[in-house]
C-alpha cells in the first residue's frame, strides 16, 4: 500500500503496465507539442512578445512623453490630452497614480511602437475589450510593436493593485479608420 | 528504543509517539483556526465583488484581500503542511521525531509570525496584497512576520528530514520508505527552495522598509518572490498528491500501480516543478522568450507529466482496489459503489478531478508564454488557481482530516450526517467560484479592483453585462463554499473538543475492508480509468487548442 | 493495513539495488537536485537576463 514500505526490496525492476507505459508516453509527446508550440508562434504567430526593453528612468521617461505630447496632442479630452502619433512612430503611455496618460489615437492596420513605463510603483496595462494585458514596472521602458486591426474605442484599465484609487485608474485608446 | 511515550495504533498497528501526535495536533488545530478567518475574509471578498451587493469600502476591500491571501493561501496551508509531514514521517515510519523541541520551536515563530503579519494588515497601513510588489510600502513587521514564519516553516522541514534519517538508523521500517511518505518528501525538498527564496527578498525588503536599504528593483524582486510564491503552491501540489494516495490507501486499501512510476512522476516534481514560478513574469519586460519558454513548460512540460502520469496511477489504484473487492461489472461499477457517503473519500475524488479538469488544465494554457497576454492578472487567474488551491489542496486537507479525527486525535465525528455533504457543499461551491471568475477573466474583468462600474472615475470603461452576470454568480457560489467551510469547522473543531472517544475501533465506518492482495497479477485491468483518462485528455487538447484561437484574433504585437 | 503485503516471497538479499533506486531511496541527494534545479535555471539565469537589460539611449 501507499502508507507502508513497498514489499518487495528492489521494486525498481518490476515491469510496467501496457495502460500505464502507453498513456507515458502520449503524455509526454503531448508535452513536446506544447512546448514546441510557443516556438512555432514565435515564428508563424502575430501576437507575441519582443522583449525589447530599456533601463529607464520616470524623469527620462516622462520627458520623452512630453515632447511627444506638444508635437502630436490634437484636442483635449477629460483633461488631458488627446494624441494622434504618425504611423510607424515612437508612442508613450504613461502609468502613475491613478491614470493612464495620455489618451492616445491610432489609425487602424498601422504600425506603432508604443512604449510602457510607470513612474511610482507597478500597474497593468490592461486593453479591452481586446484582452492584451502587459505589466507596467517603474524604471523600466517596455517596447511592444503592436498593430490595431479593428476601429473604435478602447478601454485601458489597470489590473496590477496600486493602491486605493486602484479602480479608478482608466484610460482610452481611440482607433480612427 | 524505549516503550514509553507512545501509544500502538488499533488500526494499523503502528507506534504512535506523543511526541509527534501532540505536533500534529497543534499544527492542524492553528490551520483551521486559520482557514476560519482567512475564509471569512474570502467570503467578504467575494460579496464585495459581486456589483449588485458591493459589501466594503474601498479601504477595507484592499485590506481584507491582503489578508484573505495572506491567511488561506499560506497560513492555513503551511501549518497544515507541517502536520503532514510529521504524519508521514513519524507516524508512518513508526518512528519517534527527531528533536520535537525543533518542532516545537518550528510551531511558535510561525505562530508568531503570522500573528505579526495578521496585525500588521489589520492595522490598515499594509495593505499591500499578499504579493507586496514593490515599490508599494506595508509597515516592517509586516514583512518580518512573513521572515519569521518561514524560518519556522524550514525548521519544521529538517525536522522532517531528520526523522528520516532517525527512522533509518533504528530500522524502523524495511526497505523503501512508503510512497506517501516519498511525496511528502518531495513537498518537503520544494518548501526548502521556497523558503531559502523567500529569505533571500523578504529579509532585504524588511530593511527596505525600516529605511537601511534605499531601493529595491521592482524586476529582482518579482522574480525571487515568485520563487517562492508559486514554489509555495508547489508543495501544496506534492501534498496533496500524497494525501491522495493516502486517503485511497487508508480508505480503499487500494495499492500503487507501480512504485517506480509512481515514485518518478515526483521526481518530476523535484527536478522542475519549482520552475514554473516563471508564470508571474510572462508579460514582463526585458526577460527574454528562451527563459520564458523554458521555465514557464517546467523544461518541456516534464512535471505536467508528472502529474498526468498521478492522474492515472491514482484512480487506477482505487479501481484496481475495487475490482479486488467484486465490484467488476461494467467500466464503472467501481466508481458507482465508491464509498461516497465517506467525506474523506468524496472530497479526496472531487478534489482530484477538479484539480485536473479545472486547475491542471487551466494552468497549462494560462502558463503558455503567448496566451498569457489574454489573460494575465485578470480574474482568470484566481479562477485558475482556486481550482488548484481551494478544490485542490483545500478540499484535499479537509479530506485528510476526517481520517486525522479518529486517528490522531482519536475522537469519532459528530453530525455524521451533515459530515457526509459537506464535501459537496464547499466542492460545488469552490467549482462555482473557479468557473465563474475564469468567465468574468476571460470577459477582461480585472483581479484585485474593487469596484468595476468605473463610478468615480473621470474615464469609464463598461464591461459587458456577461461580466455582471458571473460576478454575481461567483458570490453565490462563495456563499455556498463559505458555508460549506463553516461547516468544516464546526464539525471537526467539534469533534475534537466533544466527539465520543474512538477507543479501540478508531476508523470505524471509515474504511472498507483492505483490498486482496493481487498475487502475481501485478498489472490489474483498469478499463474504467482509462476511459476517464481519455475524456481528460481530450477536454485538455479542445481547451488548449480553442485558447490559441482566442489569441489569434487580437490586435497582432511583436 | 494487514501483513499480507509482505508475504510475498523474500527478494534476494544480494540482487543489488538499481541506481535509479538507490537515488529516489536517498533524500539528500533528492534534496541537493531539487534545490539545484530552479536555482540555476530559474534564479541565477532569470537574474542574468534582468541585469543584462540595456540602458535607454
Amino acid at each position: 500500500m501507499a502508507i507502508t514500505p513497498p514489499p518487495e526490496r528492489v521494486w525498481w525492476n518490476i515491469p510496467i503496465a501496457r495502460t500505464e507505459i502507453t498513456w507515458i508516453v502520449i503524455a509526454f509527446a503531448w508535452g513536446l507539442l506544447m512546448f514546441s508550440a510557443m516556438i512555432y508562434w514565435h515564428i508563424e504567430g502575430e501576437q507575441n512578445l519582443s522583449n525589447e526593453s530599456y533601463r529607464t528612468t520616470p524623469a527620462a521617461f516622462s520627458e520623452k512623453a512630453n515632447a511627444m505630447v506638444e508635437q502630436y496632442q490634437v484636442r483635449e479630452e477629460a483633461g488631458m490630452p488627446v494624441v494622434h502619433p504618425p504611423p510607424g512612430s515612437d508612442v508613450y503611455m504613461i502609468a502613475r497614480l491613478w491614470q493612464w496618460w495620455p489618451i492616445l489615437e491610432f489609425e487602424k492596420d498601422q504600425t506603432y511602437r508604443l512604449h510602457l513605463s510607470s513612474m511610482d510603483w507597478q500597474h497593468g496595462f490592461s486593453l479591452q475589450p481586446v484582452n492584451i494585458n502587459l505589466q507596467v514596472h517603474p524604471n523600466y521602458d517596455m517596447v511592444v510593436t503592436l498593430t490595431p486591426n479593428e476601429s473604435g474605442e478602447f478601454g485601458v484599465v489597470c489590473n496590477e493593485f496600486c493602491g486605493i484609487g486602484h479602480h479608478n485608474m482608466i484610460g482610452k485608446i481611440y482607433v480612427t479608420e | 528504543m524505549s516503550d514509553f511515550n507512545h501509544r500502538v495504533c488499533p488500526a494499523t498497528g503502528l507506534r504512535i509517539h506523543k511526541s509527534a501526535e501532540n505536533l500534529i495536533k497543534a499544527n492542524a488545530v492553528v490551520a483551521i483556526v486559520f482557514l476560519a478567518v482567512g475564509g471569512l475574509f474570502g467570503l467578504m471578498v467575494a460579496l464585495t465583488r459581486w456589483p449588485g451587493v458591493h459589501l466594503l469600502p474601498a479601504d477595507w476591500f484592499y485590506l481584507v484581500l491582503t489578508g484573505h491571501g495572506l491567511d488561506v493561501l499560506l497560513v492555513w496551508i503551511i501549518f497544515f503542511e507541517m502536520a503532514v509531514l510529521y504524519f508521514a514521517s513519524a507516524i508512518l515510519l513508526n518512528s519517534r521525531l527527531a528533536g520535537p523541541r525543533w518542532g516545537w520551536a518550528a510551531f511558535a515563530l510561525m505562530l508568531v509570525g503570522a500573528i505579526m503579519t495578521n496585525v500588521a494588515v489589520l492595522q490598515g497601513n499594509s495593505s499591500v496584497m499578499f504579493t507586496s510588489y514593490v515599490p508599494m510600502q506595508a509597515a516592517p513587521h509586516f514583512y518580518l512576520g512573513l521572515v519569521l514564519f518561514a524560518v519556522g516553516a524550514l525548521i519544521g522541514c529538517f525536522v522532517f528530514f531528520g526523522t528520516l534519517v532517525v527512522a533509518k538508523q533504528e530500522k524502523t521500517y524495511k526497505g523503501s520508505i512508503p510512497l506517501v511518505t516519498f511525496g511528502a518528501m518531495t513537498a518537503a525538498i520544494i518548501a526548502v527552495f521556497t523558503i531559502a527564496s523567500g529569505a533571500i527578498i523578504l529579509v532585504p525588503t524588511f530593511l527596505w522598509s525600516v529605511g537601511i536599504i534605499g531601493n529595491i528593483d521592482t524586476l529582482m524582486y518579482k522574480t525571487i518572490w515568485w520563487a517562492m510564491g508559486h514554489s509555495s503552491q508547489q508543495i501544496n501540489v506534492a501534498a496533496h498528491v500524497s494525501l491522495w494516495y493516502l486517503i485511497a490507501a487508508v480508505v480503499l486499501g487500494s495499492k500503487p500501480l507501480s512504485e517506480k512510476v509512481s515514485r518518478m512522476a515526483f521526481l518530476m516534481y523535484i527536478l522542475f516543478l519549482q520552475l514554473a514560478s516563471a508564470h508571474h513574469l510572462l508579460v514582463e519586460p526585458g526577460i527574454s522568450s528562451s527563459w520564458k519558454i523554458f521555465n514557464t513548460s517546467y523544461a518541456m512540460y516534464l512535471a505536467v507529466l508528472g502529474s498526468m502520469i498521478h492522474g492515472m496511477s491514482i484512480p487506477g489504484a482505487i479501481e484496481s482496489a475495487q475490482r479486488a473487492r467484486g465490484f467488476t461489472n461494467g467500466l464503472f461499477e467501481w466508481l458507482r459503489k465508491a464509498p461516497w457517503g465517506n467525506p474523506a473519500f468524496s472530497g479526496m475524488f472531487m478534489s482530484l478531478v477538479m484539480f485536473g479538469f479545472l486547475g491542471g488544465i487551466t494552468g497549462v494554457v494560462l502558463g503558455t508564454e503567448q496566451i498569457n497576454l489574454i489573460m494575465h492578472n485578470t480574474l482568470y487567474v484566481p479562477g485558475h488557481f482556486h481550482a488548484t488551491v481551494v478544490a485542490g489542496t483545500t478540499l484535499t486537507f479537509m479530506a485528510a482530516t476526517y481520517l486525522i479525527v479518529p486517528l490522531i486525535f482519536q475522537r469519532e465525528l459528530i453530525m455524521k450526517g451533515l459530515a457526509r455533504w459537506q464535501p459537496y457543499l464547499f466542492g460545488l461551491g469552490v467549482m462555482g467560484i473557479s468557473v465563474f471568475m475564469m468567465g468574468a477573466g476571460t470577459l477582461g474583468v480585472p483581479r484585485r479592483v474593487w469596484d468595476i462600474t468605473g463610478a468615480d472615475a473621470l474615464i469609464k470603461y463598461d464591461y459587458s453585462g456577461a461580466a455582471y452576470l458571473m460576478m454575481g454568480l461567483n458570490g453565490i457560489s462563495a456563499i455556498m463554499a463559505a458555508l460549506g467551510g463553516l461547516l468544516f469547522v464546526i464539525i471537526i473543531v467539534g469533534s475534537v473538543l466533544f466527539g465520543k472517544r474512538t477507543g479501540d475501533k478508531p476508523l470505524e465506518g471509515m474504511t472498507m475492508t483492505t483490498a486482496a492482495n493481487y498475487g502475481s497479477d501485478e498489472h490489474p485491468k483498469i478499463p474504467g480509468t482509462v476511459v476517464l483518462v481519455a475524456i481528460f485528455f481530450t477536454a485538455f487538447i479542445l481547451y488548449y487548442f480553442v485558447n490559441w484561437k482566442y489569441l489569434a484574433e487580437v490586435w497582432p504585437l511583436r | 493495513m494487514s501483513d499480507a503485503e509482505h508475504s510475498n516471497p523474500p527478494d534476494d538479499e544480494n540482487e543489488r539495488i538499481p541506481a535509479m533506486q538507490q537515488l529516489l531511496d536517498n533524500p539528500f541527494l533528492l534534496l541537493f537536485l531539487g534545490v539545484v534545479m530552479p536555482t540555476v535555471f530559474y534564479l541565477i539565469w532569470g537574474i542574468m537576463e534582468i541585469i543584462s537589460i540595456p540602458i535607454a539611449k
